[in-house]
């Protein structure tokens, strides 16, 4: 793991929650991760663990009900003169000039609907060059010479006509293409990609990521990958957080996450992805029960459950903490508490 | 897109057309016809006239002939631009219409651009903060809005501007301007006098479209370009403006063209609280006296601008949304 002394972006036991009516909904109940410079930190787990409550409390997007009640989010930015300085997003305003200032510019995003992600009534020109007036500050057309460039960047042929076109004459891939070059168009430190391949078909999934390592290569941006997909983590991620219940139960090294991993819900899901060296016409193991009900939490470790391993009296009262269980690897699970 | 246009044209001259028939066939519908009903009002008041006078008064007026010649006859005269005569005024029916039309094109839209510009505001507004104090506000008011007869809001407008401004609420003109050749000060005087029905008409409406701006925005909001907005870094403003508003706009241009007859129509009752000279009175008392060429007139003029309005609004659609523009 290559990377600089100081991750480009902390997360410090961010709690995200949404007051609904019926009750408080935790999307993300304390998670705590480092994204490094020139990293691909994969964000996994199931449907509704926290991952792209996670990635919309760093923008600072998270639509009400939701709100950020504790913890902080550290952007460490580069000056032009070679200092960084360091701001907590959690204390800026939602809709102040800083925080618009670091959306766009020092963070892009892109994520899985390729077919609404654009707005139909512009054109892809218009609206990639919009991110590129308001924060390079370049003429109208400078802004469509760089729109034009980072189309052709991104792999998107015959850009100078791509870029008077709007997003239903393009192919989802071609779409999610442009979603990426506008999401880099301000050349941002930080790219969030929340599940950028999932509404795409199998070749171009593949196509999609190694454009992804190819602009991460050139540019030494950061990646924070949001998937469900393992397959794509193996491939493409350097370290993983494992999320479950908007709780980070697992973080690591990729290598060590698949082959040495330690919490019982990572273990459950590794073993639950389709293997080419399986015996045939066995059953796929699957985890056990279902994803709690959002208003209806376990007390203590929310996975206990559906663990295999549970100590009851001890896991269904108390939350354990991430421990570190192996060299820059963590888990959160009782069955690693020294004093246990 | 040039074939969506002509598409579209010639669909509105067919639908012309068959509002002709339509017009025609609804004014022929109640039994008996115009002389009937005049000989019925003679008779009445004391000075009956005899069946040769009668029938020599079908003859004039051609209603002794078959249905289709005088469908055919009539389309003939208004073709070329003779309407007929109004014979409950024994005057052409040009001449009727011609300042009424005008002032009813004026009144409705008048109403129709007060309603857009209360209407789209608060819509936004309370889509963007909904449930909050002021969407409950707007939403309250909406539906007193929609609920409260027009026509009784006139009255009561009537009454209290009467009672305590002293004032009279009603017609379109001050007494010395009504019969007097337009000028600049009878505009003026117009002015003044359209703002009230304006508000009366437009009323209902104003609640029905802030209801619509709210639904479609709301829809709207909650679509991933509008993250996709947010996450480039704009101002909450320009995200909600640049995008979802303009797309929650789509139902509101396609509505031009039914909103306008749906003011006149609405207006009739309005218009005889209100004194208003608009045709929405007139239509009323041309169809109880069966004048024919009047109240054929009438609808068929409602018709066309009411399809006239809707070729407008294609227009609209296809100026405003790229799908319909490049793929029509």
């Amino acid at each position: 793991m290559e990377h600089g002394p100081e991750p480009i972006l902390s997360v410090r036991n961010l709690k995200t929650y949404f007051f609904q009516d019926e009750g408080i909904v935790h999307a993300v109940d304390g998670a705590t991760f480092d994204l490094y410079r020139g990293q691909t930190l994969g964000i996994v787990g199931e449907s509704g663990c926290g991952k792209s409550v996670t990635a919309r409390s760093v923008l600072r997007i998270v639509e009400r009900p939701g709100r950020i009640v504790e913890g902080e989010i550290i952007l460490r930015r580069e000056q032009p003169n070679g200092q960084t300085d360091e701001i907590d997003l959690t204390k800026l305003n939602p809709d102040g000039a800083l925080m618009r200032a670091i959306r766009g510019k020092d963070i892009g995003l892109i994520f899985q609907e390729p077919m609404t992600s654009f707005s139909a009534h512009y054109t892809i020109g218009n609206q990639i060059t919009e991110a590129i007036r308001l924060h390079l500050k370049l003429s109208k057309a400078e802004a469509r010479a760089r729109a034009i460039e980072m189309l052709r960047l991104v792999g998107i042929p015959k850009p100078e006509r791509r870029v008077d076109e709007y997003s239903f004459q393009l192919s989802g891939g071609l779409r999610q293409r442009a979603m990426i070059a506008m999401a880099l168009a301000c050349d941002p430190g930080i790219l969030i990609a929340d599940e950028p391949t999932t509404a795409l078909d199998v070749t171009t999934q593949a196509q999609i990521l190694a454009l992804l390592e190819r602009l991460q290569r050139e540019r030494g941006m950061a990646i924070m990958l949001i998937t469900h997909n393992l397959g794509v983590v193996a491939e493409m991620c350097d370290a993983v957080v494992v999320m479950y219940l908007g709780r980070v139960v697992e973080k690591g090294p990729v290598r060590q996450i698949f082959h040495n991993a330690r919490h019982p819900y990572t273990q459950a899901l590794l073993r639950s992805i389709p293997s080419i060296e399986a015996a045939p016409r066995v059953k796929l193991p699957t985890i056990t029960g279902s994803i709690p009900h959002p208003y209806k939490r376990p007390k203590g470790c929310p996975f206990h459950p559906r663990c295999a391993h549970v100590m009851p009296g001890l896991c269904d009262v108390q939350t354990p903490a991430l421990q570190p269980v192996a060299e820059h690897q963590e888990a959160s699970c009782f069955l690693y508490h020294p004093s246990q | 897109m040039l074939s969506y246009i002509l598409r579209r044209f010639l669909l509105a001259i067919v639908t012309v057309w068959a509002i002709t028939v339509l017009a025609f066939v609804i004014i022929q519908l109640p039994p008996g016809d115009f002389v009937t009903i005049y000989i019925n009002a003679l008779q009445s008041s004391g000075s009956p006239i005899s069946y040769g006078q009668a029938e020599a008064m079908r003859a004039q007026y051609g209603l002794d002939q078959p249905m289709y010649i005088q469908y055919l006859k009539w389309m003939g005269m208004m073709l070329q631009g003779d309407f007929g005569m109004a014979l409950a005024w024994n005057k052409p029916v040009k001449e009727i219409i011609g300042d009424r039309l005008t002032l009813t094109m004026v009144v409705s839209i008048a109403a129709i651009l007060l309603t857009w510009t209360v209407a789209l505001p608060i819509g936004i507004y309370s889509a963007v903060r909904q449930y909050s104090l002021g969407d409950y506000v707007f939403t309250f008011i909406g539906f007193i809005g929609i609920a409260v007869p027009n026509f009784m809001l006139a009255l009561i407008l009537m009454y209290v501007g009467y009672k305590y401004f002293n004032m009279s609420i009603g017609g379109l003109f001050s007494p010395q301007y009504a019969e007097a050749p337009w000028s600049l000060a009878k505009v003026l005087d117009l002015l003044q006098h359209l703002i009230l029905p304006a508000l009366i008409l437009g009323l209902a409406g104003t609640a029905q479209l802030i209801r619509i701006m709210r639904a479609n925005l709301l829809d709207e909001l909650r679509k991933p370009y509008v993250v996709t907005a947010r996450a480039k870094g704009l101002s909450e403003t320009r995200v909600i403006l640049k995008y979802p508003v303009r797309a929650a706009l789509n139902p509101f241009a396609s509505t031009i063209g039914y909103y306008f007859p749906y003011v006149v129509s609405g207006s009739i009752v309005v218009s005889l609280v209100l004194s208003l000279p608009t045709v929405g009175p007139l239509l009323l008392t041309a169809l109880v006296a069966q004048d024919m060429f009047l109240a054929g007139t009438i609808v068929l003029m409602l018709g066309v601008m009411t399809v006239i309005g809707t070729f407008v609004s294609d227009l609209i659609l296809m100026w405003i949304d790229p799908r319909i523009r490049m793929e029509g």
